[in-house]
């Protein structure tokens, strides 16, 4: 499991009531479901990964989560999970307003294209960022909305949304991103994972 | 239509009051089971069909000497596997194949009910059925399955019997029949009735069979099962068994000979009157409204896990009519799960070997299982 994985996973407490929006093929709810005794649902627009969670016994509703979000009650999940996928709405804050309403809290994490390797491949080659976590084109990518860390940061700060934990990741390296470190974990930083409430 | 024979006939002795007002007693339902019931009684699945169905769910069907009508997907291996599940099906009440319906004898005149028979709904249909459950001594049923008007039992019978199942699986249905739904199942009355043969329901005595009504419903239903593309796609503009149009009204075209065999065949094997009360059935069923309009109040009280299934090119119960459920599940919580299949089959996909579909169906019962 990747370490994106590993830490949302550490963020969530035992025997809680988790969505995953956008739970690809279910790697996280499985082991959210064997080793944290969650109650975990998944909403996920892939028909063909619909059908790899339904083989694994999790249970996935196929659907969009710019529309299908608004069928599930205020504050019905503890958590709900939102992994690298929010650059790739048309509405960004609509679906962030929809994550804080269905769950008490949201885990939110975000390719950050504040890091370094980003900055350097647009000052130097001056052409659109290609990296590891960001591998597509800029005709066929899916990722319309991008931020970094810091744009997330601010984002929330104006809209009244209450960050518990921010995370930085860096390889193998998860570190605490707060006001004053902001700007360096911002450079070296690949993703961010953002821990919040409203 | 002998059905005396190959039929296992469970006489209900506990009177059931129909929705219509009525109460019968003593009625016959005629099933027929797949597998074996284990031990602990908790690898049973209910599977209820659809509006031409019959029990005989896979194998020869031993009256229509045919494949049972869900042979894709129930058997040894398949997707409902009966090595380990045990499958009963009961045909509906108001059918035709030896359940308590229109063709009955009615002990009052001797002859058959025709359109003396009460006016059933689906709740009667699932009340009806619910009493396989103590003929068997099954306390929990592992799942209930229906594609179709069998989905809508399904509804039924976890809305009525909210504890009586671990896992429900409505496929391709609604939970409440459309202004279309309602529109092509009278156009099938219509011609049933439009018959000269009908006799106002009573053509067995009059020794008549309406078969160019029930030919003629049976072809329109047709259509409504199948997709543009699909139908395209297989007859396109293909003439039949000649090299040119005719410039008459035999069938030139393919498409015209194959609605009118499956029109042929059907009346071999189905009731007029049957046809009559099911539809009605079908029209009649409005899960919402027995809870006041709001759907989700018919599930509040199952811990059921619900596994939805729709098709693409289903137009007669479209994905969003199947999402409205899952969305009534969502409100209060349930544990649902949802997929949309593609296929180019339309409504009769869930019969046919979709193999997306029938991954998907095995995978949900089985991995259910093991969690028991």
């Amino acid at each position: 499991m990747k370490n994106e994985f590993q830490v949302i996973a550490e963020l969530i407490e035992k025997d809680k009531k988790v969505l995953d929006v956008g739970c690809g093929d279910g790697i996280l709810m499985e082991f959210l479901k064997n080793n944290k005794n969650t109650n975990i649902r998944g909403l996920e627009i892939s028909k063909s990964k619909v059908q790899e969670c339904i083989a694994k016994g999790l249970t996935v509703i196929e659907g969009n989560a710019e529309k299908d979000l608004k069928q599930f009650p205020d504050k019905s999940f503890e958590y709900v999970v939102l992994s690298q996928t929010l650059q790739a709405f048309l509405n960004p804050e609509l679906v962030i307003n929809e994550l804080l309403r269905v769950g008490k809290k949201a885990i939110v994490t975000i390719p950050n294209f504040g890091y370094w390797r980003v900055r350097l491949h647009l000052l130097i080659k001056g052409t659109m960022p290609i990296t590891k976590t960001l591998p597509d084109e800029w005709y066929n990518t899916p990722n319309i909305h991008m931020c970094s860390i810091k744009d997330f940061f601010y984002f929330a700060k104006s809209r009244n949304i209450k960050i518990f934990k921010s995370l930085a990741i860096n390889n193998q390296n998860v570190s605490i991103i707060n006001d004053s470190n902001l700007t360096i974990k911002n450079f070296f930083a690949d993703l961010g994972i953002f821990l919040i409430e409203k | 239509m002998n059905t005396e024979n190959n039929v296992k006939t469970l006489i209900v002795k506990k009177p059931l009051k129909l929705d219509c007002g009525k109460t019968i007693n003593e009625f016959p339902i005629a099933y027929e089971t797949y597998g074996s019931l284990n031990e602990k009684k908790d690898n049973a699945i209910l599977v209820f069909h659809a509006l031409t169905g019959d029990q005989f769910v896979t194998g020869q069907n031993p009256i229509t000497k045919k494949d049972g009508w869900w042979s894709y997907a129930v058997g040894p291996d398949k997707a409902i596997d009966t090595k380990k599940y045990f499958v009963i099906c009961a045909n509906v009440m108001g059918g035709c194949m030896g359940s308590f319906g229109p063709s009955h004898e009615d002990p009052n005149t001797g002859t058959a009910f025709g359109t003396n028979f009460p006016v059933i709904t689906i709740n009667d249909m699932v009340n009806a059925q619910y009493n396989l459950l103590d003929h068997f001594g099954i306390d929990k049923l592992f799942s209930i399955a229906g594609g179709s008007m069998g989905g809508m039992q399904v509804l039924q019978f976890i809305s009525n019997f909210p504890d009586k199942a671990k896992t429900v699986i409505p496929i391709a249905c609604t939970s409440s029949h459309s202004a279309q739904n309602i529109a092509f199942n009278e156009l099938g009355r219509q011609a049933i009735t439009a018959d000269s043969n009908w006799k106002d329901g009573d053509y067995s005595s009059k020794n008549t069979i309406p078969n160019k009504g029930l030919a003629v419903a049976r072809m329109a239903a047709h259509i409504t099962y199948l997709s543009k593309k699909g139908l395209q796609e297989k007859f396109g503009r293909k003439l039949q068994e000649r090299e040119d149009l005719k410039f008459g009204f035999d069938a030139d075209f393919q498409i015209e000979s194959y609605l009118r065999y499956q029109g042929s065949v059907f009346v071999d094997r189905f009731d007029a009157n049957s046809y009559l009360y099911i539809t009605r059935a079908m029209d009649y069923f409005d899960l919402a409204k027995q809870f006041k309009g709001n759907l989700s109040d018919a599930f509040r009280a199952t811990k059921a896990k619900f596994f939805i299934i729709s098709f693409t090119s289903d137009w007669l119960y479209p994905t969003q009519e199947n999402k409205d459920i899952v969305i009534a599940l969502n409100s209060i919580g349930a544990n649902v799960g949802f997929v949309e299949i593609e296929s180019d089959k339309g409504h009769d996909s869930f019969l046919l070997n979709v193999p997306d579909f029938l991954s998907a169906l095995k995978n949900f019962l089985d991995k259910s299982y093991t969690e028991n």
